[in-house]
């Protein structure tokens, strides 16, 4: 029966690879690998890590920009969902979410460069005529030295993530009866919802919350392109010595790697401290029965912070095409003087071959995931029987883990059974990523399914599985393909396990986007940006216009 | 096509006990002769529906169920659902919305019945036996409430099975709808000579149905 076996495989797909590669990583940290010659036990590595320079440094910027991207974009979820909810510009922020959610935040990053830096288009709209520049300035508005700009663009891509698994709690908390409620009783719209509708969402959004905290503390693509440099955050610095060609060097990284999980352990224990002084203080706060505080400030936040996130990425996008496009484009000129676009074949020409790769990663690895979600979703239907909560967080198991910790451990385990750089070991690191992400955007709609469409199938006569395929999946098609084209963006945007597992050999456009980031030709950085943005584009847009084209005959699928 | 199905006989439950979470619900012994209607009623949480999940081979896994259940002499209980041969009309039409209304008929018909030519007949007869001739190409979505009921009930007879469930199949539809489409199920069951079980609220029903009415579960349920 292999939709008994697909919950085993789906677990063993997500905790293997973490247990393993955490075991990686812990044993060289005590000085046990013996490939490289060292077995038993010693604290040489921790010695030698401690003896880094700025290593304190950088664990305080790694805690501060994960705990600081977390409670500005959670801050700006609540009050944009307090603010907008029920009204018409809530329907129209539901849609402009799903292009943030599908850009990659590698592409984003390089965007939001675009836009900062001194030469970026903020400093060109307001020179020289406000600031009197007519050269860049030499200030570090981009890889500033405590992470702001970091914060920023990691902010912008979390804070769509944490309103899209908002509106999945929305209407868990009956937000719209408990608004009502509330209302009736005297309470403004704002505080209303803060006060009764926010503490039933919240404990639904906590894992994503934490999952956002351990990312935003471990972070190495986005941080490569917007953090801090000398010294960086620490999971860039565990990068770095773990891709050392001196393999003692190694030592010293896995014991960071072990740092690193502690770091997010110590994150996740500051946050959900600060979470129970935050619902004490609510408390009594809402004891007193104030029932308008939020309304005013409430508002100005929401209307900024959409302002501001709308403005950024009209900007980021205008800084990519344009550079993409720009033959020379001096400061302080708004626009670029000549266009050309030679970079754009060229670059393609040269992106090819990697867009081949991460599309064929991609796609290989949303199969398997699909397959394996399925499997499990259609056991639940058979069994009867759906898992419990704790068993659907072992799904956040490596979104919460560091990357950088496991995935490095990975290689030492991979190393000795010859399966270190290959094709598959990839495709098996991005399926440990994707497969959440399918699992959880599909597990809803798959168990919101009426399941009489199934009996009634069954008692025509029906096999199981013709009442599967010939009736559910394609009843259910338009959220299969969206659970695909979510679990496509995500292998696109991976960086840390195509360069790591893939030890470098597998060059797709994201480690591509990420090494130009670093000093080359702007022209050339923004013809892959938009390209690695591309990708996910199309993989989106086949997902909406697939169903609309195969059931263009069939009104009861179209706006089901 | 109205002769008598083939093997018809009447559908036997011999002490069929229905129990959750350690609570009896029903305990039920009862025989449905060939072309009549035993009405089953009993307030929500009585386990009407179960029952009829039970016959079908559908009940959920937290149910306990014993007894014996025959259909024409063949043991059902512990069939899976689709070799039963037992037929179930819900109260909403359940029509698949990514298939043509055709397209929904030609899905209940046997893989028995051979030939595309003989499979669009049986599917053409059976639309114009529903009034409906001409419907074939449409999509379920754009038909009338009527039309979709009447559709969904020429699916079931269509798979031929050889006993009908009936799970208030009319109490969304609108007065004066409820009594024809009542009239059409209940001609069909006697014409093709099939026991049903109807579970149903509506006393109307089971003056209708003209048949035994049992009730289940005690009163305040």
């Amino acid at each position: 029966m292999p939709f008994r076996l697909a919950p085993v495989l789906t677990l063993a797909v997500l905790l293997l690879p973490v247990a393993a590669g955490l075991a990686g990583v812990l044993l060289p940290a005590f000085g046990h690998w013996p490939v490289l010659g060292r077995s038993g036990g010693s604290l040489d590595a921790w010695r030698e890590l401690a003896a880094t320079p700025g290593l304190t440094r950088s664990t305080l910027i790694s805690l501060w920009v994960g705990l600081a991207t977390t409670a500005l974009s959670l801050a700006v979820v609540i009050v944009v969902t307090a603010v907008f909810q029920g009204t018409r510009a809530f329907a129209v922020l539901r849609r402009l979410i799903a292009p943030l959610l599908a850009a990659p935040h590698v592409a984003l990053a390089i965007g939001l460069a675009f836009v900062l830096a001194p030469s970026g288009l903020v400093l060109r709209l307001l020179s020289p005529w406000a600031t009197g520049y007519t050269r860049p300035p030499d200030l570090l508005t981009v890889n500033d030295p405590w992470g702001f700009s970091l914060i920023a663009g990691l902010a912008l891509k979390e804070t769509a993530f944490l309103f899209l698994m908002t509106l999945a709690a929305l209407p868990q908390a009956d937000a719209a009866r408990t608004l009502t409620v509330a209302r009736t009783l005297g309470y403004g719209r704002v505080t209303g919802w803060i006060r009764t509708v926010w503490p039933r969402v919240y404990p639904q959004i906590r894992l994503p919350v934490v999952a956002v905290l351990a990312y935003g503390t471990s972070v190495v693509d986005v941080a490569l392109v917007l953090g801090p440099t000398s010294p960086p955050p620490l999971a860039v610095a565990v990068l770095r010595w773990a891709s050392d060609p001196d393999l003692a060097t190694r030592f010293k990284a896995s014991a960071g790697a072990v740092l690193q999980v502690l770091v997010v352990a110590v994150a996740i224990a500051l946050w959900l401290g600060g979470e129970a002084v935050v619902r004490d203080r609510a408390r009594t706060a809402g004891a007193r029965g104030a029932r308008t505080t939020w309304e005013g400030a409430g508002r100005l936040l929401a209307w900024g912070a959409a302002g501001v996130i709308a403005l950024t990425l009209g900007l980021a996008l205008a800084s990519l095409v344009l550079w993409s496009f720009a033959e020379s484009w001096r400061f302080p000129q708004l626009l670029p003087a000549a266009l050309t676009s030679a970079r754009w074949i060229e670059g393609t020409m040269s992106a090819a071959a990697v867009l081949g790769v991460s599309a064929s990663i991609a796609a290989i690895a949303t199969g398997l995931a699909l397959a394996l979600v399925l499997g499990c979703l259609e056991n639940e239907v058979r069994t009867g029987r759906t898992p419990g909560r704790r068993v659907t967080g072992l799904l956040y198991l490596p979104l919460i883990v560091p990357q950088v910790a496991f995935l490095t451990g990975l290689e030492v385990v991979f190393l000795p059974l010859g399966l270190d750089g290959g094709w598959a070991a990839v495709v098996l690191a991005h399926l440990v990523f994707v497969l959440p992400y399918v699992f959880l955007s599909l597990a809803d709609p798959w168990r919101a399914y009426d399941e009489r469409y199934r009996t009634t199938a069954l008692c025509l006569g029906a096999s199981p599985l013709a009442a599967l395929v010939k009736v559910r999946l394609p009843m259910l098609m338009r959220p299969v393909l969206t659970a695909a084209a979510i679990g496509f963006s995500v292998s696109i945007d991976l960086y840390l396990p195509t360069l790591v597992v893939g030890a470098g050999r597998f060059p797709t456009i994201t480690t591509e986007a990420v090494a130009l980031a670093s000093g080359g030709d702007r022209r050339i950085i923004g013809v892959h940006a938009l390209l690695q943005a591309l990708l996910p584009f199309l993989a989106f847009a086949a997902a909406i216009g697939v169903p609309l084209l195969v059931f263009r005959h069939r009104r009861g699928l179209r706006d089901a | 096509m109205r002769e008598p199905a083939a093997g018809a006989g009447a559908l036997v439950l011999d002490r069929v006990r229905l129990a959750l979470a350690g609570k009896l619900l029903m305990d039920l012994s009862l025989a449905v002769p060939p072309g009549e209607v035993v009405t089953v009623m009993g307030p929500s949480g009585a386990g009407k529906s179960a029952l009829l999940a039970y016959l079908c081979g559908t009940l959920p896994g937290e149910f306990e169920a014993t007894g014996t259940v025959t259909l024409a002499g063949r043991r059902l209980d512990g069939l899976p659902p689709e070799r039963r041969r037992v037929g179930i009309l819900f109260q909403d039409d359940l029509l698949f919305p990514h298939l043509s209304v055709a397209g929904n008929l030609a899905f209940a018909l046997p893989a028995s019945v051979r030939g595309r030519a003989e499979r669009r007949a049986r599917v053409e007869a059976a639309l114009a036996e529903a009034d409906l001739a001409g419907f074939g190409g449409r999509d379920p979505a754009t038909l009338s409430g009527g039309q979709r009921a009447r559709v969904s009930l020429m699916r079931v007879i269509l798979s031929e099975p050889e006993a009908l469930l009936l799970d208030e199949p009319f109490s969304k539809l609108d007065v004066e709808l409820r009594e024809r489409f009542r009239r059409f199920v209940f001609e069909e069951v006697r014409a093709r000579r099939l026991p049903a079980l109807m579970v149903t609220h509506d006393p109307a029903d089971a003056v209708a149905a003209g048949g035994p009415v049992v009730r289940v579960g005690q009163q305040g349920g």
